[in-house]
């Protein structure tokens, strides 16, 4: 191809993915799909108390069972752990975390493991821990999150002297004065609920022992690198004896950004026996084993000018970090900290997080994780600043937004750009409010079954996660760069190695569209390579929308580097300057000369066969690019749902729903799309169907997919998309992110549409999740 | 143990079967078929969707001693020659998968509602579908593929 020669370019086109073939055909290679000769299975005994002592346990039956290898109990096991499990984020210096290790012998939580069965099936294993005779104590728990600090509270863990896990602040406005000056004070009180990720493959591990004390452990897990380095340290082992293979992994949603017990056990006994291990999470357990998100409350406060000045705000979070620190629990709510104020330019500002235990599964990341906790209070009191003021919500909103970009907000923070009027704005445009607004007034005047209401959510989040300078100012272990590795094949063919892991967002197609675009090559001759410790050697994988905004950005710059070394070749072989060279579309070109040409392809050959390289120049064309964030993405928009509520009978439906998204450059529509279609959907799911909820003994109520409703097709209607684009300057793709903005957005704005449906009833508020019996028992409320 | 016969993606198959072995297990691992995917204990997700003499049942729910002579397709047997059955292809066209996991059911479960005649309009197929679980992609684009498969499966309306 000449360089003369226009090409498409792939970034911004809707390419097919890639990686459909394999998935479509019943080709995916997720954990369970893999039992290597001599594999023998694990089964982990679990407590059915949230908190109980073990006074004495007996493995003898179970050790006796058909197929049966060994049986431990935490004691047995305790010399394998050479550190316990690790927190990678402690908060404050005087944060609480307690140690705990893989099994216990004190179950602080329904579903804490006390022993293992290794058998030679999985029938056979779980038969034989069916036989483990555990006599227990059961001891006092603290379950609700709002009661777990009160006096006399009983503790998680006693020798701490208390739930509290840590209080972390933010304040800019110490003196209060800016709330004693405000016309208008609204201060409301939200639940979070629990929420269960239910990634649709339950966790899998197999560990492989090599012949050199290495180790082999594939994991459904979005976070290769970290584990291989965690896995170590807490093992004893060294790193370099670690291999972690994340093959097809099924999903994630941040419930499979962990270090779990279950990865370190089987390690351990793969190590111990010399033999394959491997253990299945059933779906049950996982509602037990893996960890839960939200669980917070907050009160939060805006105050107010007459005229609708937005002049501070405030939030109080009590958040649930359940039993024990997992990777990153304590830093979940922190993930929201700058961004209480939401879209809006208010100058006084402050957050308080109290974390605390209780006697329930770890909390820790999961989709959003600490955005959609924010978001939700935000627009909700918004709409009740509105109520109050007696202003359009709408306009309350556009006289608050920021406007002007870059802009630091009152937290710390700097905005790099955006554009919320025009996510706005398109947003009624496409909704078409004026005739939902009549159709409204219709209803309500005819009564009937189907009231109709609309609610909105604008919205901005923080991700690309994340300047590593930022991440050590506020404790975090690790960095948030991520690094990409490009090099040519002799033949042309191009491999492109990442550190980000995927499980479900089209990598191997996106990435494979910008090194095509930077290397001026046809799509199908890039490979990327992914997810396996051997062959991407750096990374930190995948989680907070990530992936592209560190990760793709760092596969371009790689591309710049490779494009700089061929030029030194292309100019030694043209006997042209460097700087007289002109590269465009995988060709460089001498200027004013366009037909002394070198193919990238064709210098890539050069530089493998090395014949006559310049000076000093290494053999290959091949560059690896480490990129570390200037600063967070900030992708934002405004959404609306419309919803239909029956006041007989308390059932809301969603009608309608309209998402605005402004995610900077868009690589490729349709997997953005897709995105923004899962997002919110987790979004809408948790207003109105999802709910995490344990009893007053601690006993999970919501422990299978029979009573923690996943909602299926019949339950949602289509989405209807639109995008406004400002590309983010902080990068060279322009790029920001999409993995959560639809389920940080969409919650408040289901929420808020059902109130509106119902607000000539006079009913103010309604608890996630809004079930047909709490929208019913607020319409009660309000009546009476 | 009690003999069973069976026709999986076409082939007689003969095997030796506890009473206690449900044919999702039969499938992945008496045969190796690891296409047919696993995504709960309570029959809820869909996963394990398989055709049972052309009609989708949850592989979950069936022991391999009920399915004695029965003709089984899993996703492993739906494509002919190397080309995508339309569902296959229609999944693929409007990117109605992400992760991958629920995809085989979902594909087992979307050909057989076509055959029925029951893909007739996007409710129609929402309910269609209500026993297929989906964590990834809000249903949206599975109910565009499955119209699209609909409609070159002329079994539309």
């Amino acid at each position: 191809m000449s360089a003369t020669e226009e090409r498409t370019e792939y970034i911004g086109a809707p390419v097919k993915r890639r990686e459909d073939a394999a998935l479509l055909t019943g080709c995916g290679t997720y954990v369970d799909n893999m039992t290597p000769a001599g594999t023998v299975f694990m089964t982990v005994v679990r407590s059915p108390y949230a908190h109980a002592r073990v006074a004495s346990i007996d493995l003898t039956a179970a050790r006796a069972s058909d197929g049966v290898v060994a049986a431990f109990t935490a004691a047995e096991l305790q010399e394998d752990w050479k550190a316990a499990m690790p927190c990678a984020w402690p908060v404050t210096e005087d944060m609480k975390n307690p140690p705990h290790y893989p099994l216990t012998d004190v179950a602080r939580y329904q579903g804490d493991g006390v022993a293992v069965v290794l058998a030679e099936s999985r029938a056979q294993a779980t038969d034989a821990a069916e036989l483990v005779e555990v006599d227990w104590e059961p001891l006092d728990v603290s379950v609700d999150v709002s009661k777990a600090l009160d006096d006399g509270a009983p503790l998680v863990h006693p020798d701490l002297g208390t739930n509290e896990c840590y209080v972390w602040t933010l304040d800019t406005d110490a003196t209060g004065e800016a709330l004693e000056d405000a016309d208008v004070v609204v201060t409301r009180r939200y639940y979070q609920p629990r929420l269960i990720p239910n990634a649709m493959e339950p966790r899998a591990v197999v560990a492989v022992p090599g012949p050199a004390g290495d180790l082999t452990l594939y994991s459904t897990t979005q976070i290769p690198h970290i584990l291989r380095l965690l896995a170590a340290a807490t093992l004893g082992l060294h790193e370099s004896k670690v291999r972690v293979v994340a093959p097809d992994v099924g999903g994630g949603f941040g419930s499979k950004l962990d270090v779990y017990a279950e990865e370190l056990l089987v390690m351990a006994l793969a190590r111990r026996f010399g033999r394959p291990v491997k253990w299945v999470e059933e779906r049950s357990e996982n509602y037990v084993a893996t960890i839960h998100g939200r669980d917070f409350v907050t009160e939060y406060t805006l105050a107010a000018r007459k005229d609708g000045t937005i002049t501070h705000c405030r939030a109080k979070v009590t958040a649930a970090m359940g039993a024990y620190l997992q990777l990153v629990t304590p830093g979940i709510p922190l993930l929201g900290a700058w961004i209480y104020s939401g879209p809006y330019a208010i100058p006084n500002y402050s957050v308080e997080f109290t974390g605390v235990f209780t006697n329930t599964t770890p909390t820790d990341a999961y989709r959003g994780a600490g955005r959609p906790e924010a978001t939700y209070v935000i627009e909700r009191t918004m709409d009740a600043l509105a109520d109050e003021l007696r202003m359009d919500r709408l306009e309350l909103r556009r006289k608050n937004f920021i406007s002007e970009f870059p802009f630091t907000l009152a937290s710390g923070l700097t905005i790099d750009s955006g554009d919320y009027h025009a996510s706005l704005d398109k947003l009624v445009d496409v909704l078409d409010l004026e005739a939902l607004h009549a159709e409204q007034a219709k209803r309500r005047e005819n009564g009937g079954t189907k009231q109709l209401g609309v609610g909105f959510s604008t919205y901005n989040e923080m991700c690309g996660l994340a300047p590593s300078r930022i991440l050590g100012a506020i404790r975090y272990a690790a960095g948030g760069w991520e690094q990409a590795t490009i090099r040519f094949l002799p033949t042309g063919s191009v491999q492109v190695v990442t550190g980000t892991s995927p499980h479900g967002q089209g990598h191997e197609t996106a990435w494979a569209q910008i090194a095509a675009d930077r290397l001026g090559v046809d799509i199908d001759e890039v490979e990327v390579l992914h997810g396996d410790t051997a062959i991407s050697h750096f990374g930190l994988d995948s989680y907070g929308s990530r992936s592209l905004a560190v990760g793709g950005v760092a596969v371009w710059h790689a591309g710049d580097k490779l494009v700089e070394k061929a030029r030194q070749l292309a100019a030694h072989e043209l006997e042209a300057s460097p700087d007289d060279l002109e590269y465009a579309n995988g060709s460089f070109t001498v200027k004013g000369s366009p037909d002394k040409e070198k193919t990238l392809k064709a210098l890539a050959f050069s530089a493998w066969a090395a014949h006559d390289l310049p000076e000093g120049m290494e053999p290959g064309l091949e560059a690896t690019a480490t990129y570390d964030p200037p600063n967070f993405s900030w992708p934002g928009g405004a959404h609306a749902a419309v919803v239909e509520v029956d006041p007989e009978t308390g059932d809301a439906r969603l009608v309608r729903y309209v998402a605005v998204d402004d995610v900077g450059t868009v690589v490729n529509p349709i997997i953005v799309d897709g995105q923004v279609h899962g997002g919110i959907t987790q979004g809408i799911s948790t207003a109105l169907y999802e709910e995490g909820a344990y009893d007053e003994e601690g006993n999970l109520q919501t422990a299978n997919l029979l009573t923690y409703l996943v909602p299926s097709a019949a339950e949602l209607p289509s989405f209807e998309l639109e995008r406004t684009e400002s590309p983010s300057p902080t990068n060279p793709l322009g790029v920001k992110g999409v993995g959560e903005t639809g389920t940080i957005a969409a919650a408040p704005a289901v929420i808020n549409a059902v109130l509106d449906a119902l607000s000539h009833l006079g009913v103010k508020d309604i608890q996630m999740p809004a079930t047909p019996e709490r929208v019913w028992r607020a319409i009660q409320e309000a009546k009476s | 143990m009690r003999t069973v016969a069976l026709t999986v993606n076409g082939t007689r198959r003969e095997l030796e079967l506890e009473p206690r072995e449900l044919l999702v297990y039969v499938l992945r691992e008496r045969l190796g078929l690891t296409g047919t995917n696993v995504g709960c204990d309570t029959s809820s997700c869909g996963s394990c969707t398989v055709l049972v003499d052309g009609v989708s049942a949850k592989s979950c729910t069936l022991l391999g001693l009920q399915v004695d002579g029965a003709a089984i397709t899993t996703i492993e047997g739906l494509a002919s020659d190397g080309t995508l059955h339309p569902v296959q292809q229609a999944f693929h066209d409007n990117h109605a998968l992400q992760c991958g996991y629920c995809t085989p059911g979902m594909v087992l479960a979307a050909v057989s509602l076509i055959e029925e005649g029951g893909a007739t309009s996007e409710e129609a197929i929402r309910e269609g579908l209500e026993g297929n679980l989906c964590r990834c992609t809000g249903y949206h684009n599975i109910v565009a593929a499955v119209q699209d498969a609909a409609v070159k499966m002329e079994r539309a309306s």
